[in-house]
């Protein structure tokens, strides 16, 4: 069923009987070519890309609660390509190109809107640091501009230029950064994939990973066994205890960030504005919610909710920044769960098991790359050679000393 | 979440800094070789239950806590001094 | 209207308030809905999606459509609910979500687009043009989403926090919390009981019926005087307990200055951290609509609100009233109001079997199915055993059961527990360790078990807690059954809302189910039911029934959503308290800060502190005439600078050498005492922690200076490395960065300015050298080093003879052509001369990278030197630290990229950056510092630096970092 505005109003004048599922609701099959472990935001791509770019279409997605329950449904929805390190530049600045076509690619409206991202400076040095980091955008053929207090003030004149504890000397601003509807990503992808012939599987928990002799030959799942040629884990968030079952220990340990979202307000904020000194940033929904991201809680967790210290600073900062959105309520918090690596970049890769894939530790950057990883993903399963644009993000860059830690604060898991 | 810090007694998580897991205690020289300082580093078993790991009393003692906790449900089970632990250990 | 001799309100006190500019009367002790509801007003607000007019449908913090702005005196306050805001004298409220009037609302159109705007049609359209997205499909969405609204204006509100212990927290203080807090409270127990209400009571201010003989509010009055005399009890009113965190920790809001006109000492609210030994949950419970089509109008009630209404504010909000029920509690209105003299109508009641005693029509086996009156609810019709019935009435009450208020017991991920005896969800037990639930949110709903169940729940708490409670003997109450039979919706023509908030109906929720959003957790996303204002406390368990229903599935195999903090929507200002303005971080002065203020220096952050960026001579124009000149004074005659914020450490012990040589990379055990050395920290991934200089005091005793960014930090690790790593040895170390102030001397008249003030004349004090030295009696500790390449000194003096020496060096300096010099001119020089800072070494820069690799001493461990030795940290590949100056005088930046001549600007033929550049008055032209692929061995070649920001390109030539005295001959002069 192909959506488009004429059937919105042709349901409509029926009494909207006419829809059908988005999806099927399939048994699982005794085997297929490949079975993908998540069916989150990138295991729905990696199956969409795998039918539409290769061909590859006897494929299971295997989840264990409902389709997008992981980090895809709760996440503050940012889109951006702002990145420094080469590795994840020329990822990140595919993965945007991915989104600019997404509504049509999947006739269905993600509402990618690129309302544009702001990032502050708050010293000479940030700026700076800023400035590196815009340039390197715009070599990778992306968009950036630096921006004066002046400009800062004349975009957003809410801030509070006068008493905050970390003036404004300027910013970043990234215009094809901006939102999507997260939901939305999960159940296009999701219809995608299902309408090339990949099996959705939801209520199927993974138990185990059959290994033979160095070479996968299926899962183990709550609703029996599976046999598979090519097995891909992308589980971010669970990845340790997925990897666990084929015997593998990773560099990842996991974390909680916290999001926020006010109720209702009629628009007051029209882009993404980051504060890097209160580890803040914010937009508002369509719906008209203010929605806040923070840091990390900081310490390993998988209890998928946040913590009071966390929530507070964020409103801190709030109020040192913005102080106009004091009055607005904080209607709803949760936790998402976070693999954090020692570099904060992502890993795409084979894995010592033949036949076993590993795309992980998303840090907390896994929205706005789901089109692209599964992109990559699909192409390395598919031919297996790395993307182009996903080739450094290997499971053994922490060995061989070739990080990309785009933040410079080291191996510590979860300061990226 | 509040940890009972055995000089302190019980006190908020905001007084303290987290490091990482305990694999952090077993530190390797250069003639250990990749394996163990992958394993030292890097590499994580990342528990969905009971796990030690390292808490600084940041404002508090100015002690390095090995701490035993939940990371699903955030219960606390304990904690020790990690120099308590390593005393006479390091000879 | 009012009924004369009912209600809790103080006719002695009455008010006039404001809503859509006209004005009203009330009385105190009102909240703005029964103010509202007493002067007629019905319609109140209009609904999110289709602009329905909208009234009261509860008495409580649930409230999901009577939402307002309220418009202070100097900023206004969206999304207010009217059913929890008191009224005061010259309140001033506003409808919200109409355009231009709360009567004639233009986007009321929707409704009739209703068809075409059903579950998940946004997902569907709008996607073609593609640029009309943003261009204009999605503005005309935001604007017509949304509430109320933020004014833009800063918050200028006064908000505070506190933190609060206890023994024993009680969340409500209905029957069951007050019940729990009397017990613990005559135990002795040290006990917070927290309610939201600005009245203590809960259900009992509401109903009717007797304890131990007296009325509701009599007993209320009477508990709470008995716990007001115990001075271990404390009441909290207008406290909501927002959220349930780890270990005993729970959030409470409490409303303070929000009942008051014009008292600027109080704050607006109070964000509370609790932190309870054990908790009882005694929130009450919720009563929950039914689903019959067309529910939504204004008049359309709640059986227990109108019940509220009329004994707590005398209000009845209409003259005919029905009920329609499926169960024994609504009742009790139609008998309330029938004894207030109100006429009701009729009862309908789902249930045919149920009991028809009461003195009025009784329609059972009744459903509604139609309502009339656009903005005021005038008629409904329905079915019943008998047949059809059509009745005029402008209240309708409207009971489908309770459902307990468990919400803080979800909001650690516990699930809550199906009880198919009351058809609600209960909570589980355990799911928030240390909090029980008890009566009414616990589903025992009759008053004996609400105070059996908050007597026994205080008990069992203080056992685990250690006190043995013996039970009193109960007040003697109503224990009434609960009777009811589930009615989740009621087929029909019309839209049978669930969540009024979001206006979903049930059949978007069978919409949603039909195209395969079958999961709980799809439909509530795909219907956006539960995600308004009241978070699905009035909708979720119908909308979880009725999708239930759909799919064919039982309500517990269903499942339902996670409720999750806060239990009220909670201002950012609250919780933020104490973050507006330089509040969010501390701020650090110098002992020199007001000295520097005074020469009109500008104070920059850095990190926390405030550092002098300049200081203006008359006659200057901008920063650089300043710095140029500060930065030739010090090369040409002594310049002054305050560096105490870099950090000291203090390290002693037999081992402390030792300890040196393990945490930094070169050796400090050969270091002679009264001698500095510079060292090198890895972190223990093998990257450039930090670098500083440390000084030998004595024969076990270092003084080792940190970067300013990174002194915490160093601290930290290097309590970790000593406990962790080397717990045995001989060793003490703290912080001593906030005990001495220090001053850096630079310049070839840096050793006449020092002689001129110490209490004897230097002697040998060579380049390195460090020792004691004596100024005015006081000791110093002065150092021979240097950041600026000239002879130069650093002097440190126990701060409170901070500001003092300062001055003197200062007027002692201008008396030989010096003066003091900012962090401008300090950038400057150590450019000059290739000294890094963490502009340097920003954490992704190895030994190898800044030419340092020698210094990794080969002849010892150290942190970070296994990880240095991966192949990826070291090798030609890798950007190495360079000088950088162009040919001629043209401008370049820090951030921009180097580029080899002739190649395309692309990003793999980026080859490095520029990460410090300043203005060298003394070659005349930017000199920069930068990492180039290879650098090293590219010294001598041409680079091209560009910077497309700022429209930067210039060649430049790659040189030593070292611009100045690489020999380093005038650091030893």
């Amino acid at each position: 069923m192909r959506y488009s505005g004429l059937k919105v109003i042709t349901e409509g004048l029926f009494g909207n009987k006419g829809w059908k599922p988005a999806w099927r609701d399939p048994a699982p099959k005794p085997e297929y070519d490949v079975v993908i472990i998540g069916g989150g935001g990138h295991g729905l791509s990696t199956a969409y890309y795998l039918a539409k770019n290769h061909g590859i279409t006897n494929v299971a997605v295997l989840e264990k609660g409902y389709l997008g329950s992981g980090n895809i449904g709760r996440n503050t929805t940012i889109v951006r390509a702002n990145y420094y390190m080469p590795g994840n530049s020329e990822f990140y600045s595919h993965s945007l190109k991915l989104w600019e076509g997404l509504e049509s690619e999947l006739n269905y409206n993600v509402m990618h809107s690129q309302r544009g991202q702001l990032i502050l400076a708050h010293s000479d040095g940030q700026r700076d640091t800023l400035a590196r980091r815009g340039n390197a955008m715009i070599n990778q053929g992306d968009d950036a501009e630096l921006w004066t207090r002046d400009q800062v003030r004349d975009f957003a004149p809410y801030l509070d230029f006068e008493q905050t504890r970390f003036p404004i000397y300027g910013g970043l601003m990234h215009h094809r950064g901006g939102t999507a509807r997260h939901d939305a990503v999960a159940w296009g992808y999701a219809r995608g994939a299902d309408r090339r012939g990949v099996d959705l599987i939801q209520n199927c928990e993974v138990t185990g990973i059959d290994v033979v002799d160095g070479k996968v030959t299926g899962v183990q799942t709550s609703r029996g066994a599976i046999r598979a040629k090519k097995v891909a884990i992308i589980v971010a968030g669970r990845s340790s205890q997925v990897a666990a079952m084929a015997g593998m220990r990773l560099p990842i340990e996991s974390h909680i960030l916290q999001a926020y979202v006010t109720e209702g307000l009629k628009p007051v904020i029209d882009s993404v504005i980051s504060f890097g000194m209160g580890h803040f940033y914010i937009s508002q929904s369509d719906k008209g919610g203010l929605v806040f991201g923070g840091d990390l809680d900081f310490y390993a967790s998988y209890a998928a909710r946040g913590n009071l210290p966390m929530f507070e600073h964020v409103m801190e900062a709030g109020m040192t920044l913005m102080p106009m959105i004091g009055r607005a309520k904080i209607l709803r918090t949760w936790g998402g769960i976070m693999d954090m690596t020692p570099d904060g970049s992502p890993i795409i890769d084979k894995t010592g098991v033949e036949g076993l894939y590993l795309d992980a530790g998303w840090n907390y950057g896994g929205f706005k790359a789901v089109p692209a990883s599964g992109w990559c993903m699909a192409h390395l399963m598919a031919t297996d050679q790395p993307h182009e644009v996903a080739k450094r993000f290997r499971l053994d860059r922490f060995r061989s000393g070739h990080v990309m830690d785009e933040e410079g604060t080291g191996s510590q898991h979860n300061l990226h | 979440m509040r940890i009972t810090c055995p000089l302190c007694g019980p006190r908020d998580r905001r007084e303290f800094y987290y490091y990482g897991s305990d694999d952090y205690l077993n530190r390797v020289t250069v003639e250990d070789g990749i394996d163990a300082l992958d394993n030292f580093l890097f590499l994580r078993d990342n528990p969905a239950g009971v796990t030690r790991d390292l808490w600084y009393h940041e404002t508090g003692c100015a002690q390095w806590l090995r701490v035993t906790r939940n990371t699903v449900t955030h219960e606390v089970l304990g904690a020790e001094l990690v120099a308590d632990i390593k005393k006479g250990a390091a000879k | 209207m009012r009924i004369e001799g009912k209600g809790q309100i103080d006719r002695n006190a009455p008010l006039t308030f404001k809503f859509d500019g006209r004005s009203y009367g009330g009385f105190k002790g009102d909240t703005l809905a029964s103010a509202l509801l007493a002067n007629g007003v019905k319609l109140v607000g209009r609904s999110f999606k289709y602009h329905r007019p909208r009234g009261v449908l509860t008495a409580g913090s649930e409230e999901p459509s009577a939402l307002v702005e309220i418009i202070g005196a100097a900023n206004q306050t969206p999304n207010v609910r009217a059913t929890v805001q008191e009224v005061f004298e010259g309140l001033t409220a506003r409808s919200q979500n109409r355009w231009p009037s709360l009567r004639f609302d233009a986007l009321a159109i929707n409704d009739l687009a209703a068809p075409f705007l059903s579950a998940g049609f946004y997902y569907k359209t709008f996607m073609w043009p593609r640029a009309f997205w943003e261009g204009l499909y999605e503005p005309l969405i935001r604007r017509a989403a949304g509430l109320g609204s933020l004014s833009g204006k800063h918050d200028e509100g006064n908000y505070e926090k506190a933190f609060a212990f206890c023994d024993l927290l009680v969340v409500g203080a209905g029957p069951a919390g007050l019940m729990a807090a009397l017990t613990a409270g005559r135990a002795g127990a040290d006990v917070i009981l927290a309610d939201e209400d600005h009245r203590i009571g809960g259900r009992l201010l509401s109903d009717d019926g007797k304890i131990d003989g007296l009325t509701g509010p009599e007993w209320v009055a009477q508990v709470v005087a008995e716990l007001k005399s115990l001075p271990n009890v404390r009441i909290m009113t207008r406290t909501t307990v927002t959220g349930a965190y780890d270990g005993g920790t729970f959030a409470a809001l409490e409303r303070v200055g929000l009942h008051k006109s014009g008292r600027a000492d109080l704050p607006r609210e109070c964000f509370w951290r609790i932190v309870a030994g054990r908790t009882v949950l005694a929130a009450g419970a919720i009563e929950r609509p039914i689903a019959f089509p067309m529910n939504d109008r204004p008049g359309i009630m709640m059986a227990g609100a109108v019940r509220s209404y009329l004994n707590r504010y005398g209000v009845v909000p209409g003259r005919k009233v029905t009920v329609f029920a499926n169960n024994d509690s609504a009742r009790a209105t139609a008998r309330a109001l029938m004894a207030a003299g109100v006429q009701v109508a009729a009862i309908i009641d789902s249930r045919p079997e149920a009991s028809a005693v009461e003195d009025c029509p009784v329609y059972l086996g009744g459903q509604i199915t139609d309502t009339k009156g656009r903005t005021g609810l005038a008629a409904i019709s329905g079915t019943h055993v008998g047949g059809a019935f059509q009745i005029e009435t402008d209240l309708l009450a409207m009971s489908g059961g309770w459902n307990p208020t468990l919400h803080l017991t979800c909001h650690m991920n516990g699930r809550p527990r199906w009880n198919p005896e009351i058809a609600a969800f209960v909570p589980s037990e355990g799911a928030v360790p240390g909090l029980r639930a008890a009566g009414a949110a616990n589903g025992a709903f009759s008053t004996h078990a609400c105070l059996a169940e908050g007597q026994r729940a205080a008990i069992d708490a203080l056992a685990e807690l250690g006190r043995v409670v013996a039970a009193d003997t109960l007040p003697a109450a109503e224990d009434a059954p609960y009777r009811m039979t589930p009615l989740w919706q009621v087929e029909g023509k019309g839209r049978a809302w669930l969540d009024f908030g979001n206006d979903v109906t049930t059949k978007d929720v069978k919409q949603s189910a039909q195209e395969g959003y079958k999961s709980v957790e799809h439909m509530k996303r795909y219907t956006t039911q539960g995600m308004a204002p009241d978070q699905g406390k009035n909708s979720n368990v119908g909308a979880l029934a009725v999708l239930a229903d759909a799919t064919g599935r039982g309500i517990p195999e269903t499942g339902t959503t996670t409720y999750r903090p806060p239990f009220v929507p909670t201002s950012v200002a609250a919780i933020g308290a104490g973050g507006r303005g330089a509040g969010f971080a501390p701020q650090r002065f110098l002992t020199s800060d007001q000295a520097s203020r005074d020469r009109l220096a500008p104070m920059v952050e850095a990190g926390l502190w405030y550092r002098p960026s300049y200081f203006p001579k008359p006659g200057e124009q901008t920063w650089r005439e300043s710095c140029d000149r500060e930065v030739m004074m010090v090369r040409e005659a002594v310049g002054v600078a305050d560096v105490s914020t870099l950090g000291k450490i203090d390290i002693q012990g037999r081992d402390a050498a030792r300890f040196l040589d393990f945490v930094y990379t070169n050796t400090f055990s050969t270091l002679p005492v009264g001698r500095v050395r510079y060292g090198l920290m890895l972190r223990e991934d093998g990257y450039v922690f930090d670098d500083g200089t440390t000084a030998r005091l004595g024969e076990n005793h270092y003084l080792m200076t940190t970067t300013t960014a990174a002194a915490g930090l160093v601290m930290r690790h290097l309590d970790f490395v000593h406990q962790a790593y080397c717990a045995d040895w001989d060793l003490r170390f703290i912080s001593v960065t906030e005990s001495w102030a220090q001053f850096a001397i630079a310049g070839p008249k840096a050793r006449d300015l020092l002689n001129s003030m110490l209490d004897a004349p230097l002697g040998d004090f060579p380049f390195m050298a460090c020792g004691p030295v004596q100024i005015g009696g006081v000791t110093a500790r002065l150092f021979r080093i240097s950041f600026s390449g000239e002879t130069g000194y650093e002097i440190a003096v126990p701060t409170r003879y901070g500001e003092a020496l300062f001055r003197d060096l200062l007027a002692r300096a201008e008396t030989m052509g010096g003066g003091p010099y900012g962090m401008e001119a300090l950038n400057v020089l150590r450019i000059e001369k290739g000294f890094i800072t963490h502009a340097e070494i920003h954490g992704r820069v190895t030994a190898f990278d800044i030419g340092m690799e020698k210094m990794v001493s080969a002849k010892k461990d150290c942190i970070g030197k296994a990880a240095a030795a991966r192949p990826g940290l070291m090798g030609a590949e890798r950007e190495q630290l360079v000088g950088l100056r162009p040919f001629g005088d043209e401008r370049i930046t820090s951030g921009a990229h180097l580029f080899v001549p002739g190649l395309d600007l692309t990003r793999e033929n980026s080859e490095g950056y520029i990460t410090s550049v300043g203005w060298s008055p003394l070659f005349g032209k930017d000199l920069a510092l930068g990492f180039l692929k290879d650098g090293r061995a590219r010294i001598g070649q041409s680079i091209r630096v560009i910077d497309r920001l700022r429209k930067i390109d210039v060649l430049c030539e790659v040189c030593d970092p070292v611009f100045l005295d690489k020999e380093g001959e005038k650091l030893r002069a």
